[in-house]
């Protein structure tokens, strides 16, 4: 509970930042919230993928580690190209859930959102691959890039977290 | 309106380009180094584990940029892909003074004997345009020992039974052992295998000014952040700038290698950093932009004489893209094998190049570089790929598992090519390499041999599990791309002659791993350092002769 509760925290700091941003700008869009890209629904559905991919476990998962973080601050950056099959791969997977059990992704008990992705149509598949690629991506890759919070996966692994500084890690006598 | 004149003009300054330019400034000739990217230094070392020059998927640290490089890439169903540098099929090396020995795992293979005589000792394989070079081993062994001398090289090959006769050892020994390197020898031993020390482009101890390597597991794909890499940016280009006779200009582009009526190669046109067009007259003119590269630059210099780009006339330019077919294999141990101590790779074998029953050459095997984390994903054989199970894969395997790979020797293919897109241009309007192919099927035939091999090491070594890692059908290419201006003696053949000037042409030279007839069962550079070395020596002497 209290990984849950932290994240909230951050959560709401964010929110609170955007929203001081915003209304310091006078600007006005649908993006009310932290995210970059995402509206809030379509984020709600792709942290629950995010968290199907990588669930918490005795380690913290991907919803902890904020993956949801690059993916969507990289849907602003390199992975822009990628903005329409996100939002069409998004629709698509809530709208065959309400086919199936009347509900969005992100609202199934987390048991039944993992029978629906072990079971999903083919036409799902490629957008799903993407999100797992990109999940792996956040969660396993440098935490610079906000998807791998505090270096988790690389805790639970057991790698040396603090990259060495290696440049004037050596002394050499100088020569004359 | 034309620059000044310039005794001879580099086009790239990567592994051949740096040597060349080096050898001709120290023997007086004014040199015009012509560079498209950028130099970058050790403080450019980000260490970032998504945005390097192997795992790009954030972009690449070292060039070229996404926004002005374009290629396309012809899939085995025909289909049209548009791809950029960072993404998967575009075949990319790097773009950066060193080219890509800024950034390398830095292996520094000499080819052995055979390898220059594959078609004597093999017979080629239908569909196959394998051959010998026309040059030997021993043509190249003292400038195999000058690039080791002079860019650097650590190691200890003398328990290595086969490679080729060598006058002196490596200039540095290797590196400390490592856990992998303490678990796999003893098992090489047992079967009867002649593991040793591979040689590294690395320094092991302070050499030419610069420090050792610091053991850190961010080595290939990365800018050293300790300088310990030896590359052509900070050993020969760094020389060649200190004879005051190398004009290295970063950003350019190179348009077309420019002619006369009677076709005489008279310079070169390219953009410079702002863009603008400028003319470079010159004596000489030596393509080093690596295969894909120089031949898309021969096919684009097109004119009356050469209709369909310079070295063309028999329509070789281009042809017989090959890089090397990795095959291997992962084993998963009950302890751990894992120790943080990079780079990685540094126990190998060439027990199986030559001599394996039925087959066409081989490949060296070896442990490889650190895979840091993301590059583990799709590790787990059992087709897991998300959920529990995968977390708990990852969590049980990574500290846990040894990966052996090798390079399995290309049969080279005429089909699989570089050639001018027909429709899409780069930033500045020329046409881009289109790159089309397969591998032919007694490639993937050796690489299943040789992954078996892998496996068996790793089994002897105390592996509880092991599984295959196997190339696929398509072309390679990437850093090891080679063989598109072949070297021959039939200008009907190849492209270049034995000294690396393009036949039909009198001031022409190619000297990068594009004339490579075949690429060994070996990472290539040492083999591409040790012909600029060569080339460079001839260009010099007929230099001087002329003068």
């Amino acid at each position: 509970m209290a990984k849950r509760s932290a994240l909230t925290r951050r959560r709401f700091l964010q929110v609170a930042a955007t929203a001081a941003a915003s209304s310091a700008l006078n600007s006005c869009g649908r993006h009310a919230g932290p995210w970059r890209f995402f509206t809030p629904g379509e984020a709600g559905t792709i942290e629950a993928l995010c968290e199907q991919i990588i669930p918490a476990d005795q380690d913290p998962g991907a919803t902890w580690a904020g993956t949801i973080y690059y993916i969507d601050s990289q849907l602003v950056g390199h992975f822009r190209k990628l903005q329409s099959a996100y939002r069409s791969g998004i629709a698509a997977c809530d709208a065959a859930c309400r086919a199936a059990h009347g509900q969005p992704f992100a609202e199934l008990p987390f048991d039944q959102q993992t029978a629906f992705l072990q079971r999903l149509p083919n036409s799902l598949q490629p957008f799903f691959d993407m999100v797992i690629t990109h999940t792996m991506q956040g969660f396993y890759g440098d935490a610079r890039h906000n998807g791998n919070r505090d270096a988790v996966s690389w805790r639970m692994l057991g790698i040396p977290v603090i990259p060495i500084r290696g440049r004037d890690h050596y002394e050499f006598p100088r020569k004359g | 309106m034309s620059l000044p004149r310039v005794n001879a003009v580099v086009i790239g300054a990567g592994a051949g380009g740096g040597v060349v330019a080096k050898e001709l400034c120290e023997a007086g000739l004014r040199v015009a180094l012509l560079e498209r990217g950028r130099w970058y230094t050790a403080n450019d070392c980000r260490k970032d584990d998504l945005r390097n020059q192997r795992t790009s998927v954030l972009g690449n640290n070292s060039g070229p940029d996404d926004e002005r490089n374009p290629r396309v890439f012809v899939d085995r169903d025909a289909k049209r892909h548009i791809v950029l540098p960072s993404e998967g099929g575009y075949s990319n090396n790097a773009a950066c003074v060193g080219g890509g020995t800024l950034t390398y795992g830095a292996m520094a293979w000499r080819y052995q004997s055979k390898d220059f005589r594959m078609r004597s000792t093999y017979g080629a394989p239908e569909g196959s345009t394998l051959d010998d070079w026309p040059i030997s081993y021993d043509d190249l062994a003292p400038f195999y020992e000058k690039a080791e001398y002079e860019i650097g090289v650590s190691g200890d090959v003398s328990n290595d039974p086969f490679k080729g006769p060598r006058a002196k050892p490596l200039p540095m020994p290797p590196l400390s052992p490592t856990r992998e390197y303490e678990i796999l020898k003893p098992a090489a031993q047992r079967l009867g295998l002649h593991p040793f020390d591979l040689p590294m482009l690395r320094n092991s101890v302070p050499y030419n000014g610069r420090p050792p390597c610091m053991r850190c597991r961010w080595c290939v794909g990365f800018v050293c952040e300790v300088d310990a890499k030896c590359g052509t940016h900070n050993t020969v280009i760094a020389r060649a700038l200190a004879t005051g006779f190398c004009d290295l200009r970063l950003g350019c582009m190179v348009k077309e290698i420019l002619t006369t009526e009677q076709g005489k190669i008279t310079g070169v046109s390219y953009f410079d950093a702002h863009d603008r067009l400028q003319e470079q007259p010159a004596d000489l003119v030596i393509v080093s932009g690596a295969a894909i590269e120089s031949a898309r630059l021969l096919l684009n210099s097109k004119s009356k004489l050469f209709p369909t780009g310079l070295g063309n006339r028999f329509d070789w330019v281009g042809r017989n893209l090959q890089g090397h077919a990795y095959s291997g294999a992962t084993g998963l141990f009950d302890f751990d094998t894992y120790d943080d101590v990079g780079p990685g790779a540094n126990i190998a074998i060439c027990d199986y190049n030559h001599g394996n029953p039925g087959l066409r050459g081989g490949a060296m095997l070896a442990n490889e570089f650190i895979r840091l984390p993301y590059q583990a994903v799709d590790m787990p054989p059992n087709g897991v790929r998300w959920g529990k199970a995968h977390k708990d894969f990852m969590r049980k395997a990574y500290r846990r598992t040894i990966k052996i790979m090798g390079p399995t020797q290309e049969m080279p293919v005429f089909d699989s090519r570089v050639q001018l897109d027909p429709s899409v241009k780069d930033f500045w309007g020329m046409p881009v390499a289109q790159l089309s192919g397969y591998q032919h099927p007694h490639t993937l035939e050796i690489a299943g041999v040789m992954a078996g091999k892998a496996e068996a090491w790793l089994k002897e070594a105390g592996a509880v599990q092991t599984w295959r890692n196997l190339p696929g059908n398509g072309i390679s290419g990437g850093q090891h791309q080679a063989g598109t201006c072949r070297m021959g003696n039939d200008p009907k053949t190849s492209v270049v002659d034995s000294w690396c000037r393009v036949h039909d042409t009198e001031n022409l030279y190619v000297i990068d791993g594009s004339v490579h007839v075949t690429n060994g069962g070996f990472n290539p550079v040492l083999t591409i350092l040790a012909n600029a070395y060569r080339a460079s020596d001839h260009l010099v002497q007929s230099w001087k002769g002329k003068v």
